[in-house]
């Protein structure tokens, strides 16, 4: 407990602020991720000791995780690739005026998911290292299949668009490098498509400018502008939470497994979304604004970013591109991350720990305060608005490369996020299969490579034939349910 | 601020005295710092450890502004300071990929359109295995490769076709024909922990992407590609230092690589405004920060500029292009 201690010293308590501050600016802000946010800051932190500096960093990485959340809720424009599937419920909540439900939800929900991972992390730690080891590409695989399976058949509409819409974000997916060959594809020779298609360029163009060009043809109107203030909105909507228990310890479950294998926070919300959306009761009413669509992707990803510092601290390994960066970070400063750290610098390991807790509750305090603020936005006349986010889109999608063709991007998608709309083609299905898509198939690569082309590798011990089982058990339970159904049915007539 | 430390100071007092000369040229506004690699690997580490360093010893005026770009395996970075030639304001890390990466895909790019400032260091590579892989040298290690069936061995590395499966192909050399299982990884971190899992039987990582398992005893380090041992003696784990590990050539395994870390300009630039640069390095390898962070990464800490620095570039192509040659690599 000495760590408390370390932490709650006065300078490193104003540390703690100015990064979670720091952190939720960053966040807010597409484009410009937590990553980037760290990294840029990480040279001022060479002057101080490593237990501040990685209190302050640690700060603005969960300062940009309860970020993320604000635009996805109040604009549908996602500031952090794993806020997308917040937007799913999150945006049509904003719309029906009860944006300050939604963003009370989230908020509420991520610090839930943080505290199961840092509780995870504070008694589990090195048991759970182990089990990270366990994971070869084989395994990776396997959980990536199991993120697709459990979002397969989630779209209300046509299976056939649902799958056309897939298959696009599989082709955007690989262009650029293949790491497997290392042969560029589909670049056409051109030097702009060299890194393929930036996840956060797709995703501001087809949700937010999307949204903004069919918001214009709505005449102007924004539907949240009616969004009543309430100041109470918190503490009601804490009232509505607890009814969630079940799917709240599922998304922690699967946000704390995701963050440590590691397979990070973006797949751990898809997933977490898709299968909340498959065993809830009101499972067929998400995507129209239930509060436990945002509940289920918020825990997740909160729980998967939080436990993703678990591999970086004990194995070297990280498990987010911002822990890639803290993990640099710790060279600096001239701790080597690894299983000793733990023995060897016991103070900046339960500082940071400590911070966690900490973090996370000064975080929560400060973002639920802005809530009535943050609701307020959505009050500003849409004609005033809709340039403003224009704007902030364009430069979101410039700092993500330096590059003028990413904002061209940007716009194109914004047109196919309209089109797709229009013709009633889902756009999860697409932004999923760009995320996943390149990391799925190199692990499945590499496994064929590890067995000589046998798929037999997919059930050679218990982890990697569960997860699999799993898969396909999640791949076909509309198939499988349907046939319960029927049989039940049949012994009732 | 600046004379906040005393030491330092004189070191600027000193410095300035000396350096008239050297004061002919200077950035007038921020300068770009890319590398041509992800966030979180080697380049970005000693890219972002170099800015560190620049700024706590307050040895430039204007800012240094690092950016990763790193899309097709560097491409995107060299590519970037190829189109702004004769910019003065633009500095780029380099890693092996500086050959690799246009003799692998065809990207029209030579380091010929840069202007060489500074080598830095070289990045050592080492044969890991294991901790329970009942080979102890590399020697055993490549006869029970010679003996085995072929691509029974897994060789774990990162990217394709680049240096970590380049040292891979020349390791066949001495096997008698039979070949490894190359299989690429997106990072070093992760090559590491792969062979602590046993999903792989070998790899060989830079020493600051595996230090950490070996010094818990979970990998065993048979030999580094080095022609000389490593001259840091302090003990890493409780028995071994890095210098205690043999080179390859001792332990009868004839193959040396190793991996520039050094510093290129913009292709044209004024010999002042290279000179500049040259001189920012230099201070920045002479810091106490930089001594420690060349030994816990054991790089060998040799350095290059001018036109040695030049030769010694030219050189290493022609052996990249020697080796890749041979291994089929080459872009068609």
């Amino acid at each position: 407990m000495g760590g408390f201690a370390v932490v709650l010293s006065p300078f490193n308590l104003m540390l703690m602020i100015v990064g979670i501050l720091l952190g939720v600016i960053i966040g807010v802000l597409p484009g410009l991720g937590g990553a980037n946010g760290v990294a840029i800051l990480l040279p001022l932190t060479f002057s101080m000791s490593p237990t501040s500096a990685i209190i302050m960093l640690s700060c603005i990485y969960w300062g940009a995780l309860f970020g993320g959340a604000i635009t996805s809720i109040l604009f549908n424009i996602p500031g952090e690739p794993w806020s997308v599937a917040t937007t799913f419920d999150g945006h049509p909540m904003a719309r029906q005026g009860k944006a300050d439900e939604a963003l009370t939800g989230a908020f509420t929900s991520s610090f839930v998911g943080a505290l199961v991972a840092v509780i995870v992390i504070t008694f589990l730690a090195p048991l759970v290292a182990k089990f990270a080891l366990k994971f070869g590409p084989a395994e990776f695989f396997a959980v990536q299949f199991l993120t697709f399976a459990s979002f397969v058949g989630m779209g209300r509409g046509s299976a056939f668009k649902t799958l056309a819409s897939m298959s696009l974000g599989f082709a955007l997916a690989s262009v650029g490098l293949d790491t497997v060959t290392g042969q560029l594809r589909m670049t056409f020779g051109t030097t702009e498509l060299l890194t393929g298609f930036k996840f956060l360029t797709a995703v501001i163009g087809l949700f937010g400018i999307g949204e903004i060009l069919a918001s214009m043809e709505a005449g102007l109107a924004f539907a949240g502008t009616h969004a009543r203030l309430r100041l109470n909105a918190v503490l009601e909507t804490w009232k509505k939470l607890p009814a969630y228990w079940m799917t709240s310890v599922r998304s922690c479950i699967i946000g704390c497994w995701m963050g440590i294998t590691p397979g990070g926070a973006t797949p751990a919300s898809f997933m977490s979304y898709g299968i909340a959306k498959r065993f809830s009761k009101n499972g067929n009413k998400f995507g129209t604004g239930q509060l436990e669509g945002v509940v289920a992707p918020e825990t997740a990803a909160h729980a998967a970013g939080t436990s993703a510092l678990l591999p970086m601290i004990t194995l070297g390994i990280p498990g987010s591109p911002t822990a890639a960066v803290l993990l640099g970070g710790l060279l600096i400063w001239g701790l080597q991350p690894g299983p000793l750290l733990f023995v060897e610098q016991k103070d900046f390991v339960w500082g940071l720990i400590a911070s966690m807790y900490l973090g996370n509750i000064a975080g929560l305090i400060i973002v639920l305060t802005c809530v009535p603020l943050f609701a307020a936005i959505l009050r500003v006349p849409f004609s005033i608005i809709a340039p403003m986010i224009m704007v902030i889109c364009a430069v979101g999608a410039y700092t993500i490369n330096n590059a003028m063709f990413d904002v061209w991007m940007m716009g194109l998608f914004g047109v196919i996020g309209y089109v797709f709309n229009k013709l009633k083609y889902p756009l999860p299905p697409l932004v999923l299969a760009l995320v996943l898509g390149d990391m799925a198939e190199s692990s499945f690569r590499q496994a064929m490579l590890l067995s000589q082309g046998s798929l037999s590798i997919f059930w050679s011990n218990g982890l990697v034939g569960t997860i699999f089982g799993l898969g396909v058990i999640l791949l076909f339970w509309p198939v499988i349910s349907w046939a319960v159904a029927g049989m039940r049915q049949a012994k009732a007539a | 601020m600046r004379i906040k430390n005393f030491l330092l100071g004189v070191a600027a007092l000193a410095a300035l005295a000396v350096s008239p000369a050297y004061a002919a040229w200077e950035p007038t506004r921020p300068v770009t710092f890319l590398i041509p690699a992800g966030t979180g690997g080697g380049a970005d580490q000693m890219a972002r450890f170099i800015d560190g360093v620049v700024k706590k010893h307050n040895l430039m005026k204007q800012n240094l502004i690092v950016v990763n770009k790193a899309g097709g395996a560097g491409a995107e970075g060299f590519l970037d300071i190829k189109g702004s030639p004769k910019d003065p304001h633009k500095i780029i890390i380099t890693l092996s990929n500086l050959f690799t990466t246009p003799l692998a895909t065809g990207t029209p790019f030579n380091w010929k359109d840069l202007t060489p400032v500074a080598m830095l260091a070289l990045d050592q590579f080492v044969l890991w295995v294991n901790a329970e892989s009942p080979h102890k040298t590399a020697q055993d290690y490549l006869s029970a490769v010679k003996g085995g069936a072929d691509r029974q061995f897994k060789m774990g590395g990162t990217g394709s076709k680049q240096e970590d499966q380049i040292i891979t192909v020349a390791l066949e050399r001495l096997t008698g024909g039979k070949k490894f299982t190359y299989v690429p990884f997106a990072g070093g971190g992760a090559v590491a922990v792969q062979l602590v899992g046993k999903h792989v039987d070998s790899t060989v990582n830079n020493p600051i992407e595996a230090v950490a398992q070996w010094k818990a005893g979970a990998l065993r380090p048979l030999c580094l590609f080095d022609a000389k041992r490593s001259t840091y003696t302090d003990k890493v784990t409780s028995t071994m230092a890095w210098s205690d590990i043999p080179t390859c050539k001792e332990s009868g395994v004839n193959v040396e690589y190793q991996m520039l870390r050094g510093i290129f300009a913009a292709g044209g630039i004024t010999k002042d405004q290279a000179d500049f640069y040259v001189n920012l390095m230099t201070k920045v390898m002479q810091t106490p920060d930089w001594r420690t962070f060349m030994e816990q990464g054991a790089f060998n800490p040799t350095v290059l500029t001018g036109n040695e620095y030049r030769k010694w570039v030219e050189a290493a192509e022609k052996t990249h292009f020697d080796l890749m040659k041979e291994a089929d690599f080459l872009h068609k």
